[in-house]
């Protein structure tokens, strides 16, 4: 029995994919975002350790209702494909429930996902978080090729997929690096939304709590007019922004 | 203005165009309905906004609600006991109004009605600035017993130490009880001579049978309903209608039946003075004239708008201290929407569509208590307007249909919050609460008061051990319980022999059948924090901290217990098995009038200062601290989100706890998703999902944090912000500070 190493689970309603959803995070993530909201999902051996039966059991618990609210599951994390074997196996026994599933990934680890664990994936969220290989490199500690490299690949698998995007000013608000990225979604068949997500510092507290430096404490979140300045960037390319 | 023509309708055939036969031979309002309603299947496209003349008679009446803000109350008539034909007829704007009444001769001058008890008016003129009058004073403290005096004269002194601690507690032995729906809908289909008739048709089956008390008791209850119809009757006149006959337009319908309900609020000062379910009713009428070409849409329209603001401005005289525990100024004047009826066909009209479109055609607000009855099967259209409607006012909440259909029928309405009734044939003696989470603290302390060091309940032996042993304290709590429900249950019985003596309910009774279905409403309060409180003893340690006197004033959690609202069994089958407990106990003691034992997890907005006059307790929450509103989890232990949150609550049986069971829901906009649409729709699936997973009630508040608070900083920027807190709805600048900020500690349920 394959096991995982979980960190939390809850429902959540409208950010996770669509309608109610249980979310699943797991432990464990190659990237250290500064603006990272979730800094106690960072290690694998933090989380607790589960099978994937354990796991299949709360998600049976909550098929009728996550059916009747038009949800389905959600893997978050951390980073759900550094536990790839983990998650591949925990999509697969949704799939046989008939659920509609979401994976939550930044892309990094894309090259882990097989193409079987591709099909059994409903709706990719994928977090592109710069098209500025050098700002996504200082920001994530990761390296922005492989993301891009998924997001075409889903296109040709046809795995439909909503693009995430933080908005940090000055690091994600430069109107080239945001066109460009545009132009790059909008020659893909499969994306269906651009969700723009101000950057907010509500996990402030959990670096208090873990005792480690919040690098982005004090600084601006984006305004409003900002926000919409760069859905309509998007928007001008005929994506679904919002 | 809308030029509409309106050919004048034929008094002599108030019934044309209606079928069906078992309605016209006897007194049945359910069977008229479904012989003649038309369910509506549509959109919210049709609906007509507010015409110039609407809006000026809601502006007339709402320029007055600053000053009625800023004084408590606008004016009294401090000199006439109101009673149903007491006062002469009063308008808003008599020229404008398509539906006329108020409950004096004035709006919002409120009346006095001493036969609940004289001490609760004059205390509310005083504490307002009103001097009680002489004569009124002479008469209900000389030669006229109140309510309130005969409850005191067979109280025992167990029952009074019990009050006054405030184990039990809000009991209606001062005020009026209400939660008692007169079917106002019988007014406008058969008129009063009919009405009257088939009441005289009642007593005289009562004429062989032995006058024994309950004999004599119901002949002279029936004598009094049979000449408050004669009052109603008479008040009607003096607005210039004839109710002696049945309505024979929409108009008259809207008039009549909101007639019949202005009798109840002229004599009855109840703490929920519920309407029923008339919108499919009247939508029958308001469809015919639309046929006919009496009317137009934005006459229908406005008929219901008339209704409404009528319905908004009832008011009553009660104390400051009355007002803190509920929240303003509530008065509960339900009105339940929707459901599906035992044909399968949903009972939605267009007029359930136009009560709710009031909220945007005259603003947000708490009354009347607009409950919509859910289903799954509701048609889309009706369920998107709802969760519209829901998201842009956080005005509505929303009952289990396929709850109530198979227990009280599909023509069951709600009077004050969740407390479910079939329209006209069942009552309720309303019996406020006990607060489970101090008679915790009464079992660990052998029955003294945790705050007074009182011995309130029986003396046993407290628990002495430094730690609390899960045992030790269940077997104690069950003991504690025992006692608790024995003295509830016989206090009930005094205050509803008193009630019906001092101070009955003339018309409401009229206006449903004989003999009729008695239920006796208990209930709990501090589910949660008990729940969770056994759940640390058992899960965790908890060590105790006594004063001198050896009294235990405080604890110390040690480790980490689940709590209850995280759809954890662990802690949710705590919180269950306390509630069928606690009925399993209230059911072995008889009842006044022999009624059916039931119970309702419903604090109402009462939380707040249940939670003031208790102690710590063992889940760690402090003195004083708020407790969490009706049945939901305790604030900030929530933590899976909305839906795990109210899937605990749904683990509640209805059937231990059929007076009803509360959930009130905050939720950020972005918590529900990314455009109207979409939270529109997902809304629509949680309460999908909820009810089938057996949920009952809920409360819906979508709003955020900051909004709150600015209105606490800025409240005359948000006249109309309306909140739903357990069961009902209310302007969020009205509440006091304190409630404020239990508010806003609330569980917002969001996006991260």
């Amino acid at each position: 029995m394959t096991t995982g190493r979980i960190h939390s689970w809850d429902l959540s309603t409208g950010v996770d994919g669509p309608g109610t959803r249980f979310v699943l995070f797991l432990s464990g993530c190659p990237l250290r975002c500064l603006y990272c909201a979730n800094p106690d999902t960072w290690h694998m051996r933090d989380g607790e350790q589960a099978t994937v039966d354990d796991v299949l059991a709360r998600i049976e618990r909550y098929r009728r209702f996550t059916g009747l609210a038009g949800g389905g599951v959600t893997l978050t994390g951390g980073e759900p494909l550094l536990q790839s074997a983990f998650t591949a196996e925990v999509l697969r026994r949704c799939k046989e429930l008939g659920l509609h599933t979401a994976l939550d990934t930044s892309g990094v680890l894309g090259a882990r996902a097989d193409d079987a664990l591709l099909a059994d994936t409903d709706l990719v969220l994928l977090d592109i978080k710069s098209f500025d290989a050098g700002v996504h490199r200082r920001l994530t500690g990761g390296r922005l090729a492989p993301t891009l490299g998924f997001a075409t690949r889903l296109n040709r698998l046809g795995v439909r997929a909503w693009i995430r995007y933080v908005l940090v000013p000055g690091w994600t608000d430069d109107e080239e690096a945001v066109d460009g990225l545009a132009r790059f979604l909008a020659d893909l068949d499969n994306v269906d939304r651009v969700d723009v997500l101000p950057f907010h510092k509500l996990g402030a507290a959990k670096y208090d709590a873990l005792g480690i430096p919040f690098p982005l404490r004090d600084h601006p979140v984006p305004d409003a007019a900002l926000a919409e300045r760069v859905r309509e960037q998007f928007r001008a390319h005929g994506l679904r922004a919002q | 203005m809308t030029v509409t023509v309106q050919p004048p309708a034929d008094t002599s055939t108030p019934w044309r165009g209606f079928t069906g036969e078992e309605w016209q031979r006897e007194i049945d309002v359910r069977s008229f309905i479904q012989d003649n309603y038309a369910p509506y299947e549509g959109g919210a496209a049709f609906l007509a906004g507010p015409t110039d003349r609407t809006l000026a008679v809601w502006r007339a009446v709402a320029a007055l609600f600053p000053e009625e803000r800023r004084k408590g109350v606008l004016d009294v008539d401090t000199a006439t006991p109101s009673t149903i034909t007491s006062h002469a007829p009063g308008y808003i704007d008599r020229d404008r109004e398509l539906i006329v009444g108020l409950q004096t001769d004035a709006p919002l001058k409120r009346a006095i009605m001493p036969n609940g008890g004289l001490r609760m008016v004059e205390n509310g003129l005083r504490a307002y600035g009103f001097e009680p009058d002489p004569f009124v004073t002479t008469v209900f403290g000389t030669y006229r017993k109140t309510h309130n005096d005969g409850v005191f004269d067979a109280y025992t002194p167990e029952m009074l130490r019990a009050r006054k601690a405030g184990i039990v507690t809000g009991l209606p032995d001062a005020y009026g009880r209400g939660r008692i729906i007169g079917d106002y809908r019988r007014v406008a289909l058969y008129g009063t001579s009919r009405l009257i008739e088939a009441k005289r048709a009642e007593r005289s089956r009562l004429d062989h049978i032995p006058s024994a008390a309950d004999v004599i008791r119901d002949r002279e209850e029936l004598a009094e309903q049979i000449r408050a119809l004669g009052e109603l009757e008479r008040m009607a006149a003096s607005y210039g209608c004839d109710v002696s006959r049945p309505a024979a337009t929409a108009q008259e319908a809207v008039q009549w039946l909101y007639l019949g309900f202005l009798a109840a609020v002229k004599e009855q000062n109840g703490a929920a003075m519920s309407l029923g379910r008339t919108s499919t009713f009247l939508d029958v009428y308001l469809q015919r004239d639309l046929d006919e070409g009496r009317i137009d849409e934005s006459r229908a329209q406005e008929l219901v708008d008339d209704f409404v603001i009528k319905l908004r401005i009832v008011r009553f005289l009660r104390t400051p201290e009355y007002d803190a525990l509920f929240s303003g100024d509530p008065t509960w004047v339900t009105e339940s929407i929707g459901g599906i009826g035992e044909d399968d066909r949903p009972l939605v009209t267009r007029t359930s569509f136009r009560f709710l479109q009031t909220l945007y055609n005259l603003g947000p607000a708490p009354e009347p208590n607009l409950t919509v009855l859910w289903s799954r099967r509701l048609p889309e259209g009706f369920k998107r307007f709802c969760a519209q409607v829901s998201i842009d006012t956080s005005s509505i909440q929303y009952e289990s249909d396929d709850l109530l259909r198979p227990r009280t029928g599909d023509d069951s309405a709600i009077a004050c919050c969740v407390s479910a009734m079939a329209v006209g044939r069942q009552m309720q003696f309303f019996g406020a609460r006990v607060n489970l989470a101090k008679a915790l603290l009464y079992a660990i302390n052998g029955g003294r008061d945790e705050m007074t060091g009182e011995q309130v309940a029986p003396a046993t032996t407290p628990l002495t051990g430094e730690y609390l042993d899960h045992a030790e304290v269940a077997g104690a709590y069950d003991r504690m319980l025992d006692w608790l429900a024995a003295t509830y249950v016989n206090a009930l019985n005094v205050i509803h022999y008193m009630h019906d003596k001092y101070a009955y309910e003339r018309i409401e009774m009229a206006l449903h059948d004989h003999p009729v279905h008695r239920t006796m409403a208990c209930g709990i309060a501090g589910l949660s924090v008990a729940a969770d409180s056994l759940s640390a003893i058992k899960h965790a340690r908890v060590r105790v901290i006594r004063d001198a006197t050896g009294l235990a004033v405080d604890y110390r959690v040690e480790g980490d217990y689940p709590a209850y609202g995280n759809d954890d069994d662990r802690a949710d089958r705590i919180a269950v098995d306390l509630v069928r407990s606690f009925m399993a106990k209230v059911r072995r003691h008889p009842t006044y009038r022999g009624a059916e034992h039931t119970q309702s997890v419903l604090t109402i907005t009462s939380n707040v200062v249940y939670g003031k006059h208790t102690g710590n307790t063992p889940d760690g929450r402090r003195a004083g601290a708020p407790f969490a509103p009706g049945a939901n989890p305790m604030n900030g232990r929530d933590h899976r989100g909305m839906a795990a949150s109210a899937l605990s609550v749904a683990k509640i049986p209805y059937d231990q706890a059929r007076d009803g069971i509360s959930l009130t829901s905050t939720i950020t906009p972005e918590g529900l998703g990314h455009d109207p649409a979409e939270r529109a729709g997902h809304l629509v699936g949680i309460l999908d999902a909820y009810t089938a997973e057996g949920g009952f009630h809920m409360n819906v508040n979508v709003l955020d944090r900051a909004t709150l608070e600015d209105a606490m900083e800025h409240p005359d920027d948000y006249p109309e912000l309306t909140i739903r807190v357990s069961g009902y709805a209310v302007h969020f600048v009205r509440l006091t500070r304190e409630q404020q900020l239990d508010v806003i500690g609330r569980t917002f349920h969001g996006a991260r």
